[in-house]
């Protein structure tokens, strides 16, 4: 008689349906499924209901982007080199760079982003941007929550992506 | 007992009985409907509507005003009167066979003998057949009068699916009319003050519960509406009041079904060892018709939907020659 080697398992087919026998086990596996669904029943539930809850994020999440200013000085960290909207795979970012002047300073550099938009309904949030820039003027934030009615209230401006952005989405603690 | 078959109220007590009758169903389909929505979402482990009201306790009347508002919608290639025709038979038959469910037997209502049914008639199950088929045609107008290929295919296969399954569901239905020796619904009660038919017929109890799956077109025999191929079946293009009559009409039918099921095999409003007084009636037979929606919600959170051919083969291989063989199988006994 054959038998298997020791690293090996038995493939245990299926019998055949139909006939008496099929409809036999038929009638046993609806048993069996009504039983597991009653059971889930007492089980409570995974909703989060979620206006009011939200999943956080990890530290890494990718959401809607910030731009950065020194501490100290409060200078933008921008300098408006453009590095970023070459690196953006869907050409979202738009930048036009002004020189600095001792009466009107901006940033830290030469140079600074006089105009610096993000078109976030076309951006993938794939975080080129933040990876391309010397001077981690923009990273990515944890924000997902960017619906809006309007396309045209979808490119984000300097300004407000400047801003302090409304802490809306929670943080995932360590370890959770 | 049986002397009080057949009897007919004063005509004034007939019209209070039909308006509290079809009150108290009409009532119960949003109920049902919440129910099932709350239990389904239970058992995937979700909450169901919760937002609008207590518990979303309102989401039905939310979702009935939302249908009832909206705009009556009428494709091109729509036949006009069987269009707007088709989902009025639907629920006109429904509500019909809702009438001769009993909810009681006769009793004194303020000096007044009262059935506690809307009609009881020497031919109950009959008429309940005779309204399922006529309820074909709502499905069958429906589907072919809008004029579009999905509600057609629906259509043509409801028509298939019910009268493959109402031949069963009559055969199981037939092996009680044998051992009750009546075609009176209450009489059919009377007949199981020994014993509920459920015990004796456990059989044709299962092939009628069955058939009525598919006749009432839930899951797992909801090809007629299948979404994932048919889009919505027969009521594809209905849209507004008319989408919400199908949809009342489908609820009403599982609560007749549940209603016939409590009746012909659960003793209606008997209880073993109890007598049930009059006004308690009702409730026994409300809370046994509970038992039964709540299969049909506890089946449709778990069977997947059977292919057509499966339908087909179950119907016309498995269940019509194990109904007949019930029916002769009781046949013997009975007349033995």
């Amino acid at each position: 008689m054959y038998s298997l080697p020791e690293d090996q398992i038995e493939v245990v087919s299926a019998p055949e349906p139909g006939g008496a026998g099929g409809l036999y086990r038929a009638f046993g596996e609806t048993l069996r499924g009504l039983k597991t669904t009653f059971a889930r029943m007492g089980e409570g539930v995974n909703t989060l209901q979620y206006p009011e809850q939200k999943v956080p994020v990890y530290p890494r999440f990718r959401g809607r982007h910030k731009l950065h200013r020194f501490e100290d000085t409060g200078l933008e960290k921008c300098v408006g080199c453009s590095l970023c909207a070459a690196a953006c795979p869907s050409d979202c970012i738009r930048v036009v760079a002004a020189e600095n002047t001792p009466e009107n300073r901006v940033s830290a550099g030469e140079r600074y982003a006089a105009v610096y938009e993000i078109n976030l309904s076309r951006c993938i949030f794939c975080g080129y941007c933040e990876v391309a820039c010397p001077f981690d003027a923009i990273t990515m934030g944890h924000d997902y929550e960017m619906s809006d009615y309007n396309r045209q209230d979808l490119v984000f401006t300097k300004e407000m992506l400047l801003a302090e952005p409304l802490e809306r989405t929670p943080l995932r603690a360590e370890g959770e | 007992m049986l002397a009080d078959a057949f009897y007919y109220e004063p005509w004034w007590m007939q019209i209070i009985k039909a308006i509290v009758v079809f009150a108290i169903g009409l009532q119960l389909v949003p109920l049902i409907l919440l129910a099932e929505r709350k239990i389904m979402g239970r058992m995937q482990g979700r909450y169901g509507p919760n937002r609008v009201g207590p518990f979303g306790a309102l989401q039905p009347l939310a979702d009935i005003i939302k249908l009832a508002t909206k705009e009556q919608f009428r494709p091109r290639t729509a036949i006009g009167s069987l269009y707007v025709a088709a989902p009025l038979i639907s629920i006109l038959t429904a509500v019909a066979a809702f009438g001769i469910i009993p909810f009681g037997e006769v009793n004194d209502i303020f000096g007044t003998k009262t059935g506690l049914y809307g009609l009881d008639l020497p031919i109950g199950p009959l008429y309940l057949f005779m309204f399922s088929a006529i309820a074909f045609y709502g499905i069958m107008l429906g589907g072919w009068a809008s004029g579009s290929k999905y509600s057609f295919l629906g259509a043509m296969r409801a028509a298939a699916q019910l009268i493959s399954y109402e031949v069963s569901q009559g055969l199981a239905l037939v092996g009680v009319v044998i051992s009750a020796g009546t075609l009176s619904l209450t009489g059919i009660v009377h007949a199981q003050e020994g014993m509920w038919y459920i015990v004796p017929q456990v059989v044709g109890f299962l092939i009628f519960l069955t058939a009525s799956f598919a006749e009432t077109n839930r899951a797992p025999f909801d090809l007629v509406e299948a979404d994932a191929e048919l889009v919505g079946g027969y009521n594809t293009e209905y849209g507004g009041a008319r989408f919400a009559s199908y949809y009342f009409a489908e609820y009403l039918n599982v609560l007749v079904v549940s209603g016939i099921a409590t009746t012909v095999f659960l003793g209606g409003w008997l209880i073993p060892g109890i007598h049930t007084p009059g006004w308690a009636q009702p409730f026994v037979v409300l809370a046994k018709m509970m038992i039964f929606v709540f299969f049909f919600i506890w089946v449709r959170a778990t069977l997947p939907r059977l292919r057509y051919d499966q339908l087909m083969s179950f119907g016309w291989k498995v269940l019509l020659p194990l109904a007949t063989l019930n029916l002769l199988v009781t046949a013997i006994v009975v007349s033995s």
